[in-house]
């Protein structure tokens, strides 16, 4: 096959976004919570239980919209953990992170190989939205112009909440409660409701992506499907530094970075696949290297608040 | 606000407030009445600060009541209190220092869009009030300290209040900004509101304010009416808040440093003058600039001289780089460039520990996170920077018993009170802690200490007692460099006085008369503002 | 003054907070053992059974020789407030140093330098592997947390590329390394069938031990880790110090992992990655960060997770269903601590006569559960 073939770019794009959405919309989640100043190292397993909870209720009605739904909602209900025992209580925020992927890890594990693991689990392809006339643009029609109405809703939803965050009074509210909580207190504002609310609104962001990972990526639910992803997650917000066009920017980038290893193995370069898993990695490590002083966190990420605490 | 016909009255009725260990408030109550300024003195731990909190509803009193204009108000929440039109300007900044200034005033608008065209127009009208142009997309932490100031009055007021409250706001101010300030609560109160003005300066309490409460161990002890006020003489009430404020302390201390604790008069110099010429320089920095890797103000070009025996003062406002040059002399920070010689050796390239032997200490700021370790306990506090040392340790092994003993001696010496030497610094007073890094820093051969604000929040007894060691250790041949932003405080410790401006040193006076305290002041201006000084 | 018998009493609570996550743990791990239609007694039924009777006791030491250095190397880290999450990485790191090169050093050297040589080379690559994450931390503030887990997703593919290609063994057409003959391999304990490697993690938890709570090292550690700004001002070096303890922590995985190859496994396969890290974690926080309280929670994990492996697939579950119960234990272990913790500030902070009126409510919840 040819690299100019129309049908090779065509997958080769479609590639990218399949795989640069997942993560877009955990980082988007991701961001909501550290902008407030709760650093959620659980993602991976929001993620994992979103989109386990995503696979089985596609698999059972055969919708993935309301796969899509149920995603959000197992996020939030994984991010529960997070809100009563630290936005509430004030425990350590990576040990409960910790807990919560391992926990995430662990149960949809189980979960799969106890139920599923015998039958077939292919979701087969959402309905595909052809909109008019774009659609029909050679190469780049099928690839952009033919997706799944789920992933304009996520771009739609990943812009919104990037205006949220940067035009409204509610997002000003947010950033402060990362920024300097006592500030957003004092000003009469609530902390712990706010941060109640960036954790909820993340933790459905967070399932969303997963979600997305298990209906349109693969099409399927496997043990550890996320593979890190989460993590990578953290990083692009970390980078981000609260900027949601960044972070659709670098998540295609790495949606790209993962493409571009099978379409080497199309065209016949023998790549391993180790070498495809690490590249994101080694991605990461380089960005964080080259760009370490700019790698700035919201001061007080991780720190729970109690009023006058000294 | 309109001015109204009838004043309005915010009246406090027994409001007692008590924390683990001590009543922070007990029974207090006052009124503070609109186109008024309501002065509450009292030192540090008297209670000002909790009542002020109770004000702005951070907390609730565990009894007495708040009412307006005879009403009761439930002041539950800091959202409460901006509803009943209290403002509250917080001794600490409440500026989100990566907000510009625009964003901090309209945090904690209801609203769901950020109205920035309407809060400019809100900002130029306060504006005219405070008497400040400020820009309105600033990021805050690029603005003075006066002007962070003036956006921190804007935004307590920014709802139209009734009531503002200053919590401590000259603590970080140059005399000169003092001045502005005091024309800015005057136009504020004649529009109508009531300013309630915390301070621990008595010659301020009477600059300012129209009628005085003082504070003392959570009491109210006295109060001099708008009345009274108006009557008495300037001794009369000098004699009269100093009575209130030390009460039977005010024999055993002496009515003259009372007076100047209590900052009502002009500090005068404490210490006993010496010929600097010939004295030996014991410590020399030539051309230092320092290097960090955090955001603080580095030292640039400085260039001083501490002789044995002498009290060098360096005065400057808060965050002009007297943190790098104190870590600069200690060791703690680098020097790009220059040569630091102590006893005429060459240090620059020593660290902590090799300089710490010599005996150059330091007394650091941050007591609770740098100076101690707050989960350890008082003994390991006090041989903290001897580690690995004889006696305390032998072949890598800590000796228990020797750094018991240690603990001990230096516990009765500098009267550190601490149930035992095994309990854990963190949960001392404030004073002892101070107790603690003067003990370990000034003991095993001590030649210069570099204080860094000595006496900042410390109660009046152990801030003579922390002058008084200062001024023995001097007088013993020690050498002390005291880095501070009390003005009184130098005045009154200092030899020569050196000022200290974005981290440059931009004059020099020596400390021999009065007019001291002016001269520094004009050095900071001149520095700060731009002025040819 | 301290008593007698409140020094007592401040065991009695170490124990009660050291255990009594587990508890709670397990009681929920049970339920939702119900809820997944499994019986939870059968399972720990077969802990007990597969973990302790017979002669299984001595396949829970084996596993416990890896974990205990797992352990005292995460202690290292986390005594000097480094997240060094890095674990799986350089553990694998570690194994494959000693199964990838062992075969061709044990077949031209005499068995104990190759061992030497193995173990040395495994505690040098899991710290050079250290020093990214270490240096940004240290230099640049960079969250270590972020860069050493990248680290080892980087460092699980390179030791995964190694064991299909130079390493692979030519004789299997499994991707997995050469099989190193047993009387190559550690000796064993004369009786047992526990290997030496058992005595050498249970020595180096002591002498960690003696290190942190009585020396000038540990203190300085326990400074840094305590507060940054105060170990600069007292004079420790903290960028060296960053280097150090990562470089430490990180060697002293990877010398598990090597240890782990050379005492049981005796090859490697590629994509297996035993997890140690995540597992041992919460028994680290549990034993407060001291490597000598971690010996008997490492060896109940041990126990858990060799006679768990069994027992989970007879009741219909799966390995991966430890990772639940581990995660449960994290979150009981900050719940007991939380409510630890108001405790012991009321008694440290409050005169008497205070103290009982806030602590009252505690005092009422225990007068109700035990009437």
């Amino acid at each position: 096959m040819s690299v100019l073939s129309a049908a090779f770019v065509t997958v080769f794009i479609a590639t990218v976004i399949a795989q640069a959405m997942p993560l877009l919309l955990a980082s988007v989640g991701e961001t909501i919570g550290e902008q407030a100043g709760v650093l959620n190292l659980g993602i991976e397993g929001v993620m994992l239980i979103g989109a386990f909870s995503g696979f089985v209720v596609t698999l059972a009605t055969g919708n993935f919209w309301l796969g899509m739904l149920a995603g959000a909602v197992g996020g939030v209900i994984a991010n529960l953990a997070m809100l009563v025992l630290n936005v509430w209580l004030g425990l350590n925020q990576i040990v409960i992170g910790l807990a919560i992927t391992l926990i995430g890890e662990g149960l949809t594990s189980v979960l799969y190989l106890q139920n599923y693991s015998k039958s077939s689990t292919s979701l087969g392809t959402a309905p595909e939205l052809h909109i008019p006339f774009l659609a029909d643009i050679p190469v780049v029609g099928p690839a952009i112009f033919q997706q799944s109405g789920i992933f304009w809703v996520s771009l739609l939803l990943a812009i919104a909440v990037g205006f949220f965050l940067a035009k409204t009074n509610w997002g000003l509210s947010i950033r402060s409660a990362g920024q300097k909580p006592s500030s957003l207190d004092a000003a009469g504002g609530s902390v712990v409701k706010i941060r109640s609310q960036a954790v909820i609104l993340g933790g459905a962001f967070v399932g969303f992506g997963g979600a997305y990972l298990a209906e349109l990526t693969t099409a399927t639910f496997t043990p550890f499907i996320t593979n890190g992803l989460g993590f990578i997650a953290i990083v692009i917000t970390m980078l981000s530094r609260g900027r949601i066009v960044f972070v659709v920017i670098t998540s295609f980038v790495y949606g790209l970075a993962v493409a571009i290893g099978p379409a080497l193995q199309v065209l016949g370069f023998a790549v391993p696949a180790d070498v495809i898993k690490m590249l994101p990695f080694i991605v990461v490590i380089l960005t964080l290297i080259i760009f370490a002083r700019s790698s700035v966190v919201p001061p007080a990420l991780g720190a729970p608040y109690t009023r006058g605490a000294r | 606000m309109t001015p109204s016909t009838a004043p309005d009255v915010i009246s406090l009725r027994d409001i007692t407030k008590a924390f683990p260990g001590v009543v922070a408030n007990d029974h207090i109550s006052l009124d503070i009445v609109s186109g008024q300024v309501h002065c509450l003195l009292g030192e540090n731990g008297a209670g000002k600060s909790t009542l002020i909190s109770i004000l702005a509803g951070m907390q609730q009193p565990d009894a007495g009541t708040i009412s307006i204009n005879g009403v009761p108000a439930a002041i539950t929440s800091p959202k409460a209190a901006v509803d009943y039109g209290i403002g509250v300007v917080h001794q600490h900044s409440t500026l989100v220092p990566a907000f510009t200034v625009l964003e901090n005033l309209m945090l904690g608008e209801t609203g769901l869009m950020m109205q920035k065209k309407r809060a400019a127009e809100r900002l130029d009208e306060l504006s005219e009030l405070l008497g400040a142009q400020i820009d309105p997309h600033a990021l805050a932490a690029d603005l003075g300290l006066g002007q962070q100031q003036q956006v921190e009055i804007a935004k307590a007021i920014w709802k139209g209040s009734r009531l503002l409250v200053l919590d401590e706001p000259t603590s970080m101010l140059t005399p000169q900004a003092i001045e502005n300030l005091s024309e800015s609560v005057a136009r504020v109160k004649a529009q109508g509101l009531a300013v309630v003005f915390i301070t621990h300066k008595l010659r301020e309490a009477y600059a300012m304010g129209d009628c005085v409460t003082v504070l003392r161990g959570g009491r109210n002890v006295g109060h001099i009416s708008v009345e009274e006020l108006a009557t008495y003489s300037e001794q009369q009430a000098q004699d009269a808040i100093l009575r209130a404020m030390f009460g039977d302390d005010l024999k055993t201390v002496g009515a003259e440093d009372a007076a100047e604790l209590a900052g009502a008069t002009e500090s005068t110099r404490e210490i006993r003058s010496i010929d600097l010429a010939t004295r030996p320089v014991r410590l020399e920095l030539l051309g230092v600039s320092s290097h960090g890797h955090g955001r603080d103000v580095e030292v640039d070009d400085v260039a001083l001289q501490v002789h044995e025996g002498e009290i060098l003062g360096v005065a400057g406002i808060d965050g002009h780089g007297q943190g790098a040059l104190a870590e600069v002399v200690a060791g703690q920070r680098s020097a790009s460039s220059g040569t630091v010689r102590f006893d005429g050796k060459d240090v620059t390239r020593l660290g902590v520990r090799g300089r710490q032997q010599l005996g150059l200490r330091y007394v650091t700021d941050d007591r609770l996170h740098e100076g101690t370790v707050g989960s350890m306990s008082v003994a390991l506090n006090l041989v903290i920077k001897r580690i690995g040392q004889r006696p305390f340790w032998r072949f890598g092994q800590i000796q228990n018993k020797a750094v018991d003993q240690e603990a001990a001696r230096l516990i009765a010496e500098y009267d550190i009170r601490t149930p035992s030497p095994a309990t854990r610094a963190g949960t001392l007073s404030g004073g002892n802690i101070q107790k603690i890094l003067l003990a370990r820093e000034l003991t095993h051969g001590a030649r210069l200490v570099v204080v860094n604000k000595p006496t900042y929040g410390l109660d009046l007894k152990t801030v003579q007692l922390v002058r008084e060691i200062l001024i023995d250790f001097a007088s013993n041949g020690g050498s002390v460099l005291l880095l501070s932003t009390d003005l009184d405080e130098l005045v009154e410790l200092s030899h020569r006085i050196e000022v200290i401006s974005r981290g440059r040193i931009v004059g020099s006076v020596t400390n021999d008369g009065p007019g001291t305290a002016e001269k520094v002041g004009h050095y900071m201006t001149g520095a700060i503002e731009g002025v040819q000084a | 003054m301290i008593t007698e018998h409140s020094r007592a009493r401040n065991i009695v609570d170490g124990l009660v907070r050291s255990i009594l996550p587990v508890i709670l743990a397990l009681i929920v791990a049970g339920f939702i053992m119900l809820a997944m239609g499994s019986n939870p007694l059968d399972f720990f039924a077969g802990v007990w059974t597969y973990g302790i009777t017979g002669g299984n006791w001595q396949r829970s030491l084996v596993l416990m020789a890896p974990l205990v250095i797992v352990a005292v190397g995460l202690i290292v880290a986390f005594r000097g407030q480094l997240w060094n999450l890095g674990y799986n990485g350089q553990y694998l790191l570690g194994a494959v140093v000693a199964s990838g090169v062992g075969p061709y050093l044990f077949a031209a050297l005499p068995a104990w330098l190759a061992t030497l040589i193995i173990f040395v080379g495994a505690i040098l690559v899991g710290a050079v592997w250290s020093l990214i994450p270490a240096i940004l931390k240290a230099r640049y503030g960079t969250n270590e947390i972020i860069t050493s887990l990248v680290m080892s997703f980087i460092a699980v593919g390179i030791v995964n590329l190694l064991i299909k290609g130079p390493f692979k063994d030519p004789n299997t057409p499994m991707p997995q390394t050469a099989v190193i003959p047993d009387d190559q391999l550690l000796p064993y304990i004369p009786g047992t069938e526990i290997h030496v490697g058992f005595v050498i993690a249970i020595v180096l938890a002591l002498v960690a031990q003696f290190v942190l709570s009585r020396t000038s090292f540990g203190l300085r550690m326990d400074i840094f880790g305590a507060s940054p700004k105060a170990a600069r001002h007292v004079g420790i070096n903290s960028t060296w110090m960053v280097i150090l303890l990562f470089a430490l922590s990180s060697g002293l995985i990877a010398f598990a992992g090597s240890i782990d190859v050379l005492g049981q496994y005796t090859y490697q396969r590629a994509n297996w990655d035993p997890h140690y890290g995540d597992a041992v974690m919460p028994f680290v926080f549990l034993a407060r960060l001291s490597p000598l309280a971690a010996i008997p929670l490492v060896a109940f994990y041990a126990i858990l997770a060799t006679g768990g492996t069994l027992a989970a697939q007879q009741a219909g579950l799966n390995v991966d269903f430890l990772l639940v119960i581990v995660g449960l234990i994290l979150i009981f272990m900050t719940i007991t601590e939380y409510v630890g913790e108001r405790r012991r500030l009321g008694q440290s902070y409050l005169p008497p006569g205070l103290r009982r009126t806030l602590v009252r409510p505690f005092d009422g919840m225990r007068g109700r559960k035990s009437s």
